[in-house]
């Protein structure tokens, strides 16, 4: 009995060196997980990354599932989401993987970014994958905004409405441009259908293509860590970094641990809370499409609410988008912004520390007055955080060169 | 590459003429790049289709009582036409001072002959586009003069709900809102006392 054994591992050997000789699976897989070596001190802000993996294979997944039942069609589209909630089986369930599945990769990715921000994931070497991370964010947000107009109801027509008008405020060609991106004179069938080819193809293109390059940015300087030290100023005999443990397995059962855990939570959300009280999938959606009536209380989905409340914090049309588009065009120079001798927040000064924690507290409140009623307070404290969201930026090449920093230790703590 | 493989390279025998054939073909394929993308980008303006839904529309008013507004569509575009009431027309002069643009100075924003007090043909009637001038959302009515959570001495006009743009009754915007522009007013005569069309001005059916 152990000779035909022995003899079937030998084959499936020989078919592993066949292919290898011709494709670099073993090599890759050595590379990218065996012997990729990552600080053994990575904590619970190091989940977001291989969460949001996760999440972008459940839309996708979900997403050509949904595809197979949708009609782009602006007199049928909204039927057939009703259709698909209620008709086809478990319809429901795909539709709200997916529609849940999008505010869970912004939290994902927010929280990713979040982390980012703590432990100087960004400043040298790794300023690239910042800059990566930073597009795959705004390639993000246009996939999320033209797949809320898909379902064409109240939400997903007055949204494509505000956000497409948003590009007449170029000056000179504005008009024009808003004019090529609706491909009508209103908001209509054309939009719809453009939309629906961006969203199911070239979007997710694009953001599997950038996440690949943040992969192989990220493992070609190797992970940063929450001390923010380089590892690899420590080696054992054979060049492994002494602070490094490989990838697989430690870190792939940690990360399917954090999977568990995130997919509880999801479950749960998805089961008894799908809508997130109009947070997620807002009420007026669940109407057909009227261009004749506008919603009365029009706002975008959650996590676009803090760029929307700098926009409407902006008495002026022209600079109300400028504030908007500068707001994460600014995110792109942070590498260079940070100017500190150290990365990570455990060893910067009180006032990075204070900085932080406001810029926090300001985007959620932010987030928050984007759905409030816009009274007179309410327009006055957006201002103030809309400024604060800028100072952030402007303060911090003053205050990380200034500030008196702690010593980083020289090998990794617990 | 080794070091030995670049220094067997051969430099080109006649440098400048590789280097203008290089550059041509560079140029011309980067052009024919360009025009290929053309049609691309072309097939995004409104098609033949859509360019031909724009024909004028003839509206019947005879229903409408003071203090209504109808929506109608034209051009995909929601019009509003409203009877307005003595005391509605009497506020305009008073609001002036509220407003960005009291006299309707800008001349994109109405056709001539609606460039008055009540920016209208007829005082009663305001014929209006009544898609907010700063992202296209459509305001909601509110005529009565009350205090509203935005402005305690309301008197009456459009109010949006996207970004709180205002706008009075003769559809002029208030200061300091996000819409910068007046309401458009669209071509439109009467062609008799309960019709008016949409579409055409007065001068082109003296034309006719």
């Amino acid at each position: 009995m152990a000779k035909p054994a022995s003899n079937l591992s030998k084959n499936a050997k020989a078919v592993g060196t066949w292919v290898d000789e011709r494709l670099p699976v073993s090599k890759t897989l050595r590379e990218h997980l065996t012997e990729y070596y990552a600080p053994k001190n990575f904590n619970l802000w190091y989940y977001f990354g291989s969460l949001a993996l996760l999440v972008l294979v459940n839309q996708l997944v979900t997403g050509i599932w949904l595809t197979m039942f949708y009609t782009p069609h602006a007199d049928l589209a909204f039927g057939s989401v009703e259709y698909i909630m209620r008709d086809v089986e478990w319809g429901w369930l795909i539709r709200y993987m997916h529609s849940t599945g999008a505010s869970f990769f912004f939290i994902v990715v927010y929280l990713h970014m979040f982390r980012a921000l703590l432990y100087g994931s960004y400043q040298k070497p790794r300023e690239l994958i910042w800059i990566l991370g930073v597009f795959i964010l705004l390639v993000l947000m246009a996939e999320a905004f033209m797949g809320y107009v898909l379902p064409w109801g109240q939400m997903s027509y007055w949204g494509a409405q505000v956000i497409i008008s948003l590009f007449g405020a170029v000056p000179v060609v504005g008009d024009l441009l808003v004019e090529w991106i609706r491909g009508d004179y209103m908001i209509s069938n054309a939009t719809l259908n453009r939309f629906f080819a961006l969203h199911v193809v070239a979007m997710p293109l694009a953001l599997l293509g950038l996440v690949v390059l943040h992969l192989v940015a990220l493992h070609e300087v190797g992970s940063n860590n929450p001390d923010g030290i380089d590892i690899k100023k420590h080696k054992d005999t054979k060049g492994r970094p002494l602070d490094g443990i490989p990838f697989h397995p430690y870190y792939t059962v940690k990360d399917l641990f954090g999977a568990g855990v995130f997919l509880i939570l999801f479950a749960f959300v998805l089961f008894y809370a799908p809508e997130m009280g109009g947070l997620f999938l807002e009420p007026d959606n669940f109407v057909p499409a009227d261009p004749l009536v506008t919603p009365e209380h029009i706002v975008p989905v959650w996590y676009f609410t803090p760029y929307y409340a700098m926009l409407r914090a902006v008495p002026d049309k022209f600079f109300g988008v400028v504030v908007m588009g500068s707001a994460i065009f600014v995110l792109f120079f942070l590498p260079w912004l940070d100017r500190s001798k150290v990365r990570s927040m455990r060893y910067k000064g009180l006032p990075s520390k204070i900085m932080l924690a406001l810029f926090v507290v300001g985007f959620i409140r932010l987030g928050m007055l984007a759905l409030g009623e816009g009274t007179d307070l309410q327009t006055l404290e957006s201002r103030i955080w809309t400024i604060y969201y800028f100072a952030f930026f402007a303060l911090l090449p003053i205050v990380t060169k200034f500030e008196k920093t702690k010593p980083e230790p020289e090998r990794v703590t617990k | 590459m080794s070091e030995t493989d670049l220094a067997s390279t051969q430099p080109p025998e006649n440098p400048g003429r590789r280097r203008l054939l290089t550059w041509t073909t560079g140029v011309v394929g980067a052009v024919g790049a360009g025009l290929a993308l053309w049609p691309f980008a072309a097939s995004w303006k409104p098609s033949a289709k859509a360019r031909l839904v724009g024909a004028p529309i003839e509206v019947n008013i005879g229903n409408l009582e003071k203090g209504q507004m109808m929506r109608v569509v034209w051009r995909g575009q929601t019009i509003g036409i409203m009877r307005r009431n003595e005391r509605m027309l009497n506020d305009l002069p008073e609001l002036n001072e509220k407003l960005a643009d009291p006299q309707s100075e800008v001349e994109t924003q109405q056709p001539e002959y609606a460039q008055n007090v009540h920016r209208s043909i007829k005082p009663e009637y305001l014929v209006a586009n009544i898609h907010c001038t700063h992202l296209g959302c459509i305001p909601q009515m509110l005529p009565e003069v009350e205090a509203q959570p935005f402005d305690a001495e309301w008197r009456g006009g459009f109010f949006c709900p996207c970004h709180r743009s205002r706008f009075d009754l003769a559809g002029r915007v208030y200061e300091g809102v996000p819409a910068q522009l007046n309401l458009v007013i669209p071509p439109y005569h009467f062609v008799d006392d309960n019709t008016v069309m949409i579409g055409v001005g007065p001068e082109a059916e003296g034309a006719a």
